[in-house]
């Protein structure tokens, strides 16, 4: 029976489960990496303790996070063998020094200098263990450079020449690693890696609210992530546009998947919701503005917008998921950036802290950054099908020779694995947010109370 | 030298509008050995750690358990990462052989991997555990095991040769698994278990310290013999490499190779029993130089034993100049931040209560 599964299918099933698992842990790390690094700054500068309280407290869950992220990571980087080996072989030539440079310029500096971070508070000095916080968070995003590079240029490949036996060689590396959609993806992810972080610690300062514990400490963190929501998110939705555009630009198949557009049309209306029908080659259901997807896309009324008919059937991604998980994630972007609006009359009225509702609000937005960078790389790689490759290389070309068993049976070694891991990881991370900051510690050599802060569940 | 190189960039930005060292550096052989140097330092970095984790519940006590945790705590990540490297290096020097070799070890690279994983949660897993400690103890045994039996296993195969056809694997699914490969797996876990051991000795002191030294003597004692086995078996199988070892004058050049392991077996052995702390964890280090040089030395030329050379692997030349040319400036950097890493948590591992820092 499982000789006959699709091994394309699989592979995919399986790489997309992996990738989507490892993308939770850096979403999370690269902007709590950040966020460490200014709260260090912030405990060396006022010498305030509740810094270094809170410090202590996220730099544990940040370790748990870490972990994850570097595991999860490290089978990624052995799948584009096992799984995509065409891939591999015929985009090596590029993919691969990406990779590499990403392993020589990050990988080393945070896994190293991690070491400092979490087991060093003790062993060196202060400007040390700053120094190795500010590292690693600097690793984070030099990391998130490269991949998203590599990434970017199987978008929109630049640079490039192909040779014999389809093999694809450099010819300008700037033209490479500068790709057309790399700039607007690295600043996209970035700041939906510090929302992600931001609504994250948001949502657990208000539960400590919400029950009148840690309150300084929890003070802290609704105020430091609310400065993201207000000036950040709706940086987001502006930086989010200029990349649709861009992608309209370069693969304007995709976007008209995200808008469920089927005919070519002027002033196109915009679609809230609705049911794009792959095989109907319609949308139905369809709730819609007048013209204003053509305003957004092409800044005029009566702008034409393409439609997927113009494709043969062959080369349009699936329009059902593309269109879905895109609204997911600007919805989820308009509530961060209503979330800032509220933020703000509140601390006006001196009432951030203390409303019960926006507290209720911050808790039920805890994962929404999570759920908005997944259904965004949902967005971005269903969109590119049926390339891997934009234009040059199909995902069912892509594929290695191996058997539909072997890849069916890892597939689900990794979904039993990931989830007992998975689920550990979280149960000792609720655990540490539910023990919260150790006040009153002396955070620098002795612990003159630490069990004292936490216990008063 | 700097002329050379502006001439040959200048040079080569006419023909193809980048760069390359192609015109005066033999850049495949060049990333031949880096990536050989690559594993290598994974093998021995990553090999203590694993053997920590195999040696792990056989520690008299809980104690002993939780220095030997923290000795490698701060070191895993960094030395796991050499992984990276070595599996990122080969996809940009030789695509090629990344390509045939992943599907080719699709099963042991992906138990490996599993293996990885849970030897790599434990640690943050197992300091917070109250409890469901032991669970993240076998996490971590369990996993340093599978993964150093895999990465045996992968080796024993490798030398075996792959087959190929074309620019793909050309075997099955199950082609790595045989009695030889199955010893060579062997092999490697007792070969991490002296690493490990060794390292126990030097980081630690008293109860945990004379066990680790036991405990190193065994394991030595295993490693002598699989040497033997391998040293015997690999021109056996194969006529090519008997030809090169047995051919004079190549005779001479290579025996100092294994003369030298032997010299090294019985200095660690008395160095165990004359209580040194130190040496033998570096002794050990020579130890697996000279057998990783002797099969790298029996490998030659091949990336992919007996199909594809490196040189027909090779990446393109642009590729392979970016990759030398940032390797060449960051590597030394590399190497001297993890030193100084290294350099901080010198000395034995304290008895501080391991909830102190995150660890
Ligand atoms: C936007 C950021 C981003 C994206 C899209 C990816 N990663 Fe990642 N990755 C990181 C950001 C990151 C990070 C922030 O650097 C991590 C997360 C947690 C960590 O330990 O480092 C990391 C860890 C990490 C590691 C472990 C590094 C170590 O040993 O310390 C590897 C090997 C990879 N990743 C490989 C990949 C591959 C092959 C990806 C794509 C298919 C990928 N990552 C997507
Ligand atoms: C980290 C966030 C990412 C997520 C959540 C993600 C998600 C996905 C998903 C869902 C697919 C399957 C699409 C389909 O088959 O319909 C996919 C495919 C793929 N992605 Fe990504 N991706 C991410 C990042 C990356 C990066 C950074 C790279 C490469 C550098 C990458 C390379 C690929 C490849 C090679 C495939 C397989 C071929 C394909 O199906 O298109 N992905 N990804
Ligand atoms: C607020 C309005 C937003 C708009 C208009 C927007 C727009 C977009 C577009 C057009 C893409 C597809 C890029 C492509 O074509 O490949 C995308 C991808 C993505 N979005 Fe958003 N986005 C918004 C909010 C957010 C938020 C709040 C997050 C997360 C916190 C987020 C995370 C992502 C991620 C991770 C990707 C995939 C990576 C990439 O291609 O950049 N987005 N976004």
């Amino acid at each position: 029976m499982l000789e006959n599964l699709d091994p394309v299918l699989l592979a995919r099933i399986q790489f997309a489960f992996t990738v989507s698992f490892h993308i939770i842990f850096p979403a999370f790390t690269i902007g709590l990496a950040s966020w460490l690094a200014v709260l260090e700054w912030r405990w060396l500068r006022t010498g305030n303790q509740v810094y270094a309280d809170v410090y202590q407290m996220w730099v544990k869950i940040f370790a748990v996070t870490f972990g994850m992220g570097v595991v999860s990571g490290v089978v990624l980087s052995f799948q584009f063998g096992t799984n995509w080996s065409i891939l591999s072989d015929a985009g090596g030539n590029i993919l691969g020094p990406l990779l590499g440079y990403e392993v020589i310029t990050a990988f080393f500096l945070e896994a190293s200098f991690l070491g400092v971070m979490l087991a060093g508070w003790n062993r060196v000095g202060r400007r040390l263990h700053f120094t190795a916080t500010v590292l690693v968070a600097l690793g984070t995003l030099i990391s998130a450079f490269w991949i998203l590079s590599a990434n970017s240029w199987m978008h929109t490949p630049g640079g490039f020449r192909v040779g014999e036996n389809g093999l694809i060689y450099p010819t300008n590396w700037l033209e490479i690693i500068f790709n057309p959609s790399f700039p607007y993806r690295f600043v996209h992810m970035v700041v939906a890696a510090y929302l992600t972080t931001a609504f994250t610690v948001a949502g657990i300062g208000a539960f400590y609210l919400w029950r009148g514990r840690h309150i300084p400490h929890a003070r802290v963190m609704l105020g430091m992530a609310m400065i993201m929501a207000i000036f950040v998110a709706p940086m987001q939705l502006l930086f989010g546009d200029m990349h649709g555009l861009n992608t309209l630009e370069h693969q304007p198949a995709k976007v008209s998947a995200m808008e469920g557009l089927w005919e070519t049309t002027t002033g196109a209306p915009l679609l809230l919701f609705g049911w794009p029908d792959q095989e109907a080659e319609d949308t139905r259901y369809a709730v819609e503005i007048p013209k204003l997807s053509s305003l957004i896309l092409t800044h005029d009324f009566n702008g034409e917008v393409k439609g997927l008919k113009a494709w043969p059937a062959d080369e349009r991604p699936p329009a059902a998921m593309v269109f879905w998980t895109f609204r997911i994630m600007v919805g989820l972007g308009l509530m961060m950036i209503a979330t800032g609006l509220m933020a703000i009359i509140l601390y006006l009225r001196n009432r951030l802290f203390d409303t019960r509702l926006f507290q209720y609000w911050c808790m039920a937005l805890t994962p929404a950054g999570f759920i908005a960078v997944l259904a965004g790389w949902f967005v971005t790689e269903v969109g590119r099908q049926p390339w891997v490759v934009q234009g040059l290389l199909r995902t069912e070309d892509a594929i290695s020779p191996v058997v539909g068993t072997s890849v069916a049976l890892s597939l689900a070694a990794f979904v039993v694995v990931y989830v007992f891991v998975f689920g550990a990881g979280s149960y000792y991370i609720l655990h540490l947010i539910n023990k919260g900051p150790e006040n009153g510690e002396d955070a620098y050599g002795g612990h003159v109370a630490a069990e004292k802060g936490g216990r008063d569940v | 030298m700097v002329r050379m190189l502006t001439v040959a960039m200048l040079r080569q930005k006419k023909e193809a509008g980048m760069f390359s060292f192609e015109g005066f550096l033999d850049l495949a052989l060049i990333w031949y050995g880096l990536i050989a140097v690559a594993i290598f330092f994974y093998v021995l970095l990553d090999g203590f750690d694993l053997g920590v984790g195999i040696l792990f519940p056989f520690a008299p006590t809980d104690q002993c358990r939780d220095s030997m945790m923290r000795s490698i705590a701060p070191f895993w990540d960094g030395n796991e990462t050499w992984l990276v490297l070595g599996g990122g290096g080969l996809l940009a020097a030789f695509p090629l052989a990344y390509a045939v070799i992943m599907p080719a070890f699709y099963i042991p690279v992906i138990l490996m991997l599993l293996g990885l994983i849970f030897r790599g949660i434990a640690f943050e897993f197992r300091f917070k555990a109250g409890r469901f400690r032991q669970v993240w103890d076998y996490s971590f045994h369990f996993g340093s095991l599978l993964a150093a039996l895999m990465q045996g296993i992968i080796v024993g195969a490798f030398v075996q040769g792959i087959e190929v056809s074309g620019r793909s694997y050309a075997g099955g699914s199950f082609d790595w698994l045989n009695a030889y490969s199955l010893m060579t797996g062997v092999a490697v876990i007792f070969g991490y278990a002296l690493l490990g051991a060794t390292w126990v000795v030097m980081k630690t002191e008293g109860q945990t310290q004379q066990w680790a030294r036991q405990s190193a003597s065994y394991a030595l004692c295993y490693q002598a013999l699989f040497l033997a086995i391998v040293s015997v078996s690999m021109p056996i199988m194969n006529a090519d490499i008997r030809e090169l070892w047995f051919s004079l004058p190549n005779f001479f050049f290579l025996l100092p190779i294994p003369m030298i392991s032997l010299v090294l077996l019985i200095s660690i052995w008395r160095d165990l029993h004359a209580g040194r702390e130190c040496r033998p964890f570096f002794l050990s280090f020579g130890l697996f130089l000279t057998g990783y040089l002797g099969i790298a030395i029996s490998m030659w030329p091949y990336v992919v034993p007996f199909g594809i050379t490196f040189r027909e692997a090779a990446a393109a030349p642009s590729s392979q100049s970016l990759m030398l040319a940032g390797t060449a400036v960051l590597l030394p950097v590399i190497l001297g931040y993890m030193g100084y890493v290294y350099y901080i948590f010198r000395g034995k591992v304290g008895r501080e209560s391991c909830h102190e820092g995150t660890y």
